[in-house]
């Protein structure tokens, strides 16, 4: 039954390939889109445990958070796209949608798999779909950021693979036979030969961790964001590396069920401070708007593997904040898209005045700008500050530190380029023609931020039960 | 493990020095053809009986990592027209000197790591690593991008090495010759798109997207 949530977008998308008229895809995209996630809320709060199939394929807590997650962010750039494909009639949009649905297909199945092997496909697959998406503007720049993401994502992706096959040498050696099901796994995992699950779980961080954008392997981000469409920036910023962040949780908690919960927290903590600082680096004085977001995203990819390091409560909000940052993303990407669109630049030399220019996608960057870096009473503002709690509560005071005067860079660095973008005079526009804020491209927006602000003041209580059973499984 | 699988791996490990420090295109894509036709021997060794599947192993490696896609490479070498030179970002022998240093140390990294019984004295662990760091280190200093493929394929062939270990599992080989396959696809059209936007394949022509 559960699997109808991969076989449709998948069935939609040979449709999609097959329907002649650029201008009904797009509904065919979003239509699926809608149906899978009433499909994925239906299918999660009658409960996970209702619809297995194989032990390969179940839906456990974490990954009904992330199906029911990346499907609403799924179908927000699904509606978006409607009216963006509208206004590049000029390209045909064939490959275009029926890529996104083999992309929301494929996610589907990561978040099913319960086989690290399965889960590896599934991940390479949704690599392969994006690099499509991303060459949808086939220029040079475009080529050149698509060439850039297939190569860090490719090796990426490779590493991964390696940490895998260690993973079952480690069960090999340890158990006897080299199983790959997450279910054995963790419930055998004291067994597993320790070095080789050490050394799995570094190439599988490093692997993952790429796809995820995490510093030092984030340079693929600034120029697949900068460079694709803010649809596909949407995408990938809340769906593609929730996905990758998933997949990593999974590994850690073999980890940490095998006994080197400490060594790989220690990991993540290195890792997610190094992002942190990274982006910080990068985003004061950024004079692109949509590279800013970019490295927006390595900053919050970073907050989240500092959560999982952290441990403990810093588990649940480190999973909270994947929520909040996801449906942010949705805001940020798609109204800088339309800013982008409307100046015909993304530079901050030729973009002032958004908010005259544009009302309403202006104002939303603003505020999607004042969400993201932690301002109440939006989400992200709980879920960063439990992760300093939880720290605070650990007793890593010098992390906390740091966490705390890297977000404060950030929101200074951000502020002044986002308020650069929305405030002023916006220039003379040479051809005259104003570029109109049309429902398709505002709605999705504004839903995406009504759930924030929701998530912000109060989170309702399926999804804090289920939040807490994901946090559960990482053993909390 | 009989030694004669130790010699196929020595020798895929000079291979590896061979890509690192020849300066013709053309040298380092025949040599990234022989490393796939050595790759394809090595299941010989792991399997003692003569499974249908081991001989479709053997013949689809030898046929896709030792012919097929050498020969997309060769084409897209030839169709390009641009001077066979490697022009590396760093030098030969600084190259050699770095995959010697890495072969090393995936040999000390090697001896650290407990072994299955049958594996005992083989150098499955630290050729697959070495070779690994090799793809590595062709992908990250040379500047074309027919050789940045090129280095990804010996990466590949580093986890290939890897995964005959794991043999009777099956599903590790649906993993790699699935990543081999799609990946160098979308690799070739990428390839292709490079070359028609830039009459060029190399990659110091992407380099707009700069901080």
């Amino acid at each position: 039954m559960v699997i109808v949530l991969v076989i449709v977008p998948l069935v939609a998308a040979l449709l999609a390939f097959m329907v002649p008229s650029d201008r009904v895809r797009p509904w065919i995209v979003a239509v699926t889109g809608a149906a899978h996630t009433a499909a994925a809320v239906a299918v999660v709060s009658l409960g996970f445990r209702l619809t297995n199939i194989s032990p390969w394929l179940e839906l456990d807590a974490l990954g009904s958070l992330g199906i029911v997650l990346v499907s609403i962010v799924f179908l927000v750039c699904a509606v978006y796209s409607i009216g963006y494909l509208r206004i590049r009639s000029e390209r045909p949009n064939r490959v275009f949608c029926t890529v996104l649905l083999v992309f929301l297909s494929m996610t589907s199945l990561l978040m099913l798999s319960q086989h690290l092997t399965v889960m590896w496909v599934a991940m390479e697959a949704t690599t392969l779909a994006t690099a499509l998406l991303l060459y949808f503007n086939q220029n040079q720049r475009s080529l050149e950021a698509t060439w850039k993401y297939l190569m860090v994502g490719s090796v990426g992706i490779a590493l991964a693979l390696l940490g895998t096959l260690f993973l079952a040498y480690s069960a090999l050696i340890g158990l006897g036979e080299p199983t790959l099901l997450f279910s054995d796994l963790v419930r055998r995992a004291p067994g597993l030969s320790a070095p080789w699950l050490r050394t799995a779980f570094v190439f599988l961080l490093v692997g993952y961790g790429a796809k995820m954008g995490l510093a030092p392997l984030h340079t693929w981000k600034p120029d697949a964001y900068g460079e694709a469409p803010g649809v596909v920036g949407a995408l990938l910023a809340g769906g593609m590396t929730t996905c990758a962040f998933i997949t990593l949780l999974r590994v850690y908690r073999v980890a940490d069920a095998g006994g080197q919960g400490d060594f790989a927290r220690s990991l993540l903590i290195a890792l997610g401070l190094l992002s942190m600082a990274t982006a910080s680096v990068f985003m004061v004085g950024q004079r692109d708007f949509k590279r800013l977001l970019a490295y927006s995203s390595v900053e919050h990819m970073g907050i989240l593997v500092l959560g999982i390091g952290i441990g403990g409560p810093g588990i649940f909000a480190a999973l909270l904040h994947t929520v909040n940052n996801a449906l942010v993303k949705g805001v940020l990407f798609l109204s800088a898209g339309n800013i982008h669109r409307a100046f015909k630049s993304k530079r901050l030399e030729d973009v002032t005045g958004a908010i005259r220019r544009l009302p309403i996608s202006g104002s939303l960057f603003l505020v999607g700008f004042l969400a993201i870096t932690g301002a109440p009473p939006f989400g992200p503002f709980v879920s960063e500050l439990l992760i300093l709690t939880a720290a605070i509560d650990a007793q890593r005071y010098v992390v906390a530190a740091l966490y705390l005067i890297f977000l404060a860079v950030i929101f200074i660095g951000m502020g002044s380029t986002v308020l650069a973008v929305v405030q002023g005079e916006p220039p003379e526009d040479p051809d005259g023609k104003t570029y109109r804020e049309s429902p398709m491209k505002v709605v999705p927006m504004i839903v995406s931020l009504v759930l924030v602000l929701i998530m912000g003041i109060w989170i309702p209580g399926p999804v804090t039960s289920l939040l807490e059973a994901a946090a559960k499984l990482l053993g909390v | 493990m009989p030694p004669i699988a130790d010699t196929v791996l020595i020798i895929l490990l000079l291979t590896n020095f061979f890509i690192l420090g020849t300066a013709s295109m053309r040298a380092m894509i025949r040599v990234v053809a022989l490393q796939g036709i050595l790759l394809s021997l090595l299941p010989i060794f792991v399997e003692s009986h003569a499974t249908l599947r081991l001989v479709a192993l053997v013949f689809a490696t030898a046929a896709l990592k030792g012919l097929v896609i050498p020969s997309l490479l060769f084409k897209a070498v030839r169709d390009v027209h641009i001077n066979h030179e490697i022009e590396p970002y760093l030098g030969f022998i600084p190259s050699l000197f770095l995959c010697a240093t890495g072969t090393a140390a995936a040999l000390l990294f090697a001896d650290q790591l407990p072994l299955a019984a049958a594996h005992k004295s083989s150098l499955f662990v630290p050729a697959s690593l070495a070779t690994l760091l090799a793809g590595f280190l062709v992908l990250t200093t040379r500047r074309k991008a027919i050789s940045q493929v090129a280095g990804y394929l010996m990466l590949e062939n580093g986890i290939y090495v890897f995964g005959l270990l794991l043999y009777q599992s099956m599903v590790v080989e649906v993993g790699v010759l699935l990543d081999l396959l799609v990946g160098i696809f979308v690799m070739g059209i990428v390839l292709n798109h490079i070359q028609r936007e830039f009459s060029s394949l190399d990659t110091e022509h992407l380099s707009r997207l700069r901080e």
